[in-house]
């Protein structure tokens, strides 16, 4: 073939500073509704609403749905569903109690909490919700059955066989390992939080760093360095910030009384301690970097952004579809498994409404978070920041005192809302 | 070298031999008992209305549908063609006419769908794709800039450019283009007959489906017509006028043959 010399990298005229930083207008839409909401309860609690200790517990809270979430993504962008996710959290939640409080101790003859027990129980929680999860998908992918269906009939039969497994009886106290995968529970401690804290942020820098040299080795545009530097600064301030607000909340002192007391030890006369980053954070920090990464920088992402974008091309192109599907609700269904070891945990048992309406929860932080359901089109950072709004608007509201009809008939009108606000935001910016 | 022509003349193995397919739809035969070859650096046009079976008869040599009977040969052995999957590893490469591009996506992404360059940690290249996108842009469609955009940002002859880039990068053999200036502009579809021309100079073997009699009188060497699913004939080009062909096309009959 001729050699012809390739397009050249025109340089974009920037309008304004925000396309000088390259943010999306979206996230920032979003980050702004946020901090709105967050200023406006907290103007309306008296300065209650940001204290560190509510601020650790809408994290904690925010996990379980978060996590599903961050999977409701790929199964909407390849214009599927999920209706079952909350009742497949409760199967697994019930899986992993019976085989922490009933195989392990008994059927091993291990006894109760031996340090083997919650790998075993994790495990086996895992693998259930990646099979279950995987058998929806081949329904789905293989069978032709609509996903709508499939996990319609899911909703119902994975909630009922939770409750068979456990005769329909709350199961606890969980072991005491597994028990720090769910909030309070298990905490890094302050130190141990600024270490990890400045890591992030050292390795959050780096990735900035490595994504401007890639760009400048292909001689394509680059932001301005002040623009980098601001970025930079951003990130770190958020990552830090978030850190020390976590560590300033206090370990309530007969808490930490009864936890010296466990040691055999006596605390020290006025001492405190933070609580520091819970562990189940860092499991949604894990799935959120490991997703994005998918989504972004695997072939199996780019297939299924493909797939949602256009199926037959997709198909066209020599993407095998129908496993795509499995994958994408097998990592639906070890994602809801995740889930559903840090909601026990939490809760410190298996109860039978575990993850009940969950389903509606995951879905509407999905959409929220800007996952257009006609396909094709979704962020695991959008989805986790609408999982984040919709629990500061739950939280929100019972901490003013809204009666709990009205709690609901608030997030139902805004899970609309949103959807029309992306509506109309997608016609704007032209995009489909 | 010697000319498609005189390969034929020598009955020489050609490159695809499509045999005796047959595809039906329900009840309906959209391809009934058709026989179409190619040789090296030899371009066949597709001709024939709307409806008579020539998206339909080279979607089985593509992969994306099956034929009920038939065979299909290259360079004379007999291949299974199951999937889209097993046609570009025959190094057969399709424009089909509905273009098949994810909108979502950009051009870089949608030109190696499915065949991805990674880095050495198995990650997807953006920056590597973009550039080689870049280059066969440049080749192909000069004034092409939307780079960063989805391909539903672009004007339907610029998401043509892209599916045609597609097609010719991955270096096939066999080239399938169905209607591939529909969408195009004068000087957009003088490229792609040089193109063509280029392709065919360096022995690639190319079905072109066109509605315009002139640019296949052009740019083909020999033309099968096709009439209700059925194949009327195939003429070489040197034989044939416009009008011959439009009779074929119209009438369903061969040149010299009586009108059926
Ligand atoms: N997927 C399908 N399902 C059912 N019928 C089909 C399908 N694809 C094509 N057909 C039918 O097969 C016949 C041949 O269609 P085909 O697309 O091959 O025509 P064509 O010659 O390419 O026409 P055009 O010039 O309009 O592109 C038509 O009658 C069409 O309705
Ligand atoms: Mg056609």
């Amino acid at each position: 073939m001729t050699v012809t010399t390739s397009q050249p990298v025109t340089p974009q005229n920037k309008r304004n500073i925000f396309q000088q930083l390259e943010l999306d207008v979206r996230l920032l839409g979003m980050i702004g509704a946020f901090i709105i909401l967050c200023i406006g309860f907290n103007l309306v609690t008296d300065g209650r609403f940001l204290t560190p200790r509510n601020i650790f517990n809408l994290t904690i809270q925010t996990v379980s749905v978060a996590i599903m979430a961050s999977g409701m993504v790929f199964v909407i962008v390849t214009r599927h569903i999920d209706l079952s996710v909350g009742a497949l959290l409760a199967t697994c939640s019930a899986v992993m109690a019976m085989t922490q409080t009933e195989f392990v101790p008994h059927v091993l003859g291990l006894g109760l909490n031996h340090p083997i027990t919650w790998i075993v129980a994790v495990g086996v929680g895992l693998v259930t919700g990646t099979l279950i999860g995987a058998f929806h998908g081949w329904m789905i992918g293989y069978l032709t059955i609509p996903a709508f269906i499939v996990t319609l009939g899911g909703f119902l039969v994975w909630r009922n066989v939770a409750w068979y497994l456990t005769d329909g009886q709350t199961i606890g106290p969980l072991d005491s390992t597994f028990m720090m995968f769910g909030g309070t529970n298990g905490t890094l401690g302050t130190s141990l939080s600024w270490i990890l804290g400045l890591v992030a942020t050292v390795l959050a820098l780096l990735v900035l760093w490595n994504a401007r040299r890639a760009k400048l080795a292909h001689d394509f545009p680059v932001k301005p360095v002040w623009a980098e530097v601001v970025m930079g600064l951003v990130v770190s301030g958020a990552i830090l910030g978030f850190v020390a607000v976590l560590n300033a909340y206090d370990i309530p002192t007969r808490r930490l009384q009864r936890m010296f007391e466990a040691r055999g030890d006596v605390m020290p006369e006025g001492l405190t301690m933070g609580y520091g980053l819970p562990i189940s954070v860092l499991i949604l920090i894990a799935v959120a970097i490991v997703m994005t990464v998918v989504a972004r920088r695997t072939r199996l992402g780019r297939y299924i952004f493909a797939t949602g974008g256009n199926p037959d091309a997709a198909e066209l192109s020599g993407i095998n579809t129908r496993l795509l599907t499995v994958k994408v609700f097998s990592i639906m269904g070890f994602l809801c498994a995740l889930s559903a070891v840090v909601a026990s945990a939490r809760l410190a048992n298996h109860s039978n409404d575990i993850g009940t309406l969950d389903e509606l929860r995951v879905i509407a932080a999905a959409v929220i978070g800007g996952t257009a359901l006609s396909g094709g089109f979704g962020t695991i950072y959008g989805a986790i920041l609408g999982a984040l709004i919709m629990q500061s608007l739950q939280s929100g509201m019972a901490m003013v005192g809204v009666d709990a009809p009205f709690q609901n008939i608030v997030v139902g009108a805004v899970l609309v809302a949103a959807v029309f606000i992306d509506i109309v935001y997608r016609k704007r910016v032209g995009a489909k | 070298m010697t000319t498609p022509k005189e390969l034929r003349a020598q009955g020489a193995t050609p490159m695809v031999a499509m045999d005796d397919i047959s595809v039906s739809f329900g009840g309906i035969k959209a391809v009934d008992r058709v026989s179409v070859d190619l040789h090296p650096g030899e371009v066949v046009g597709l001709l024939g209305h709307n409806g008579a079976g020539k998206s339909t008869l080279i979607k089985v040599l593509s992969g994306a549908y099956q034929m009920d009977s038939g065979e299909i040969r290259i360079n004379g052995d007999k291949v299974e063609i199951t999937n889209p999957r097993d046609a570009r590893s025959h190094n057969i490469e399709t424009i089909y006419q509905t273009l098949a591009l994810a909108d979502n996506l950009d051009a870089a992404s949608n030109l190696f769908l499915g065949r991805e360059i990674v880095t050495s940690t198995g990650l997807v290249n953006d920056a590597a794709m973009e550039a080689e996108c870049r280059k066969i842009m440049g080749r192909l469609n000069p004034n092409f800039r939307k780079f960063n955009e989805p391909v539903s940002a672009l004007s339907g002859g610029q998401r043509q450019s892209v599916a045609i880039a597609r097609a010719v990068y991955f270096n096939a053999r066999i080239l399938i283009m169905d209607e591939p200036t529909a969408a195009l502009g004068p000087h957009e579809t003088q490229m792609v007959a040089e193109l063509i021309q280029q392709l065919k100079a360096q022995g690639i073997g190319i079905f072109l489906i066109d509605h315009d009699v002139h640019a296949v009188m052009q740019l083909c060497d020999r033309a099968s017509v096709m009439k209700n699913g059925q194949l009327v004939g195939t003429v070489d080009i040197e034989d044939v006028t416009d009008d011959d062909l439009l009779s074929m096309i119209i009438l369903g009959k061969k040149p010299g043959e009586a009108a059926a």
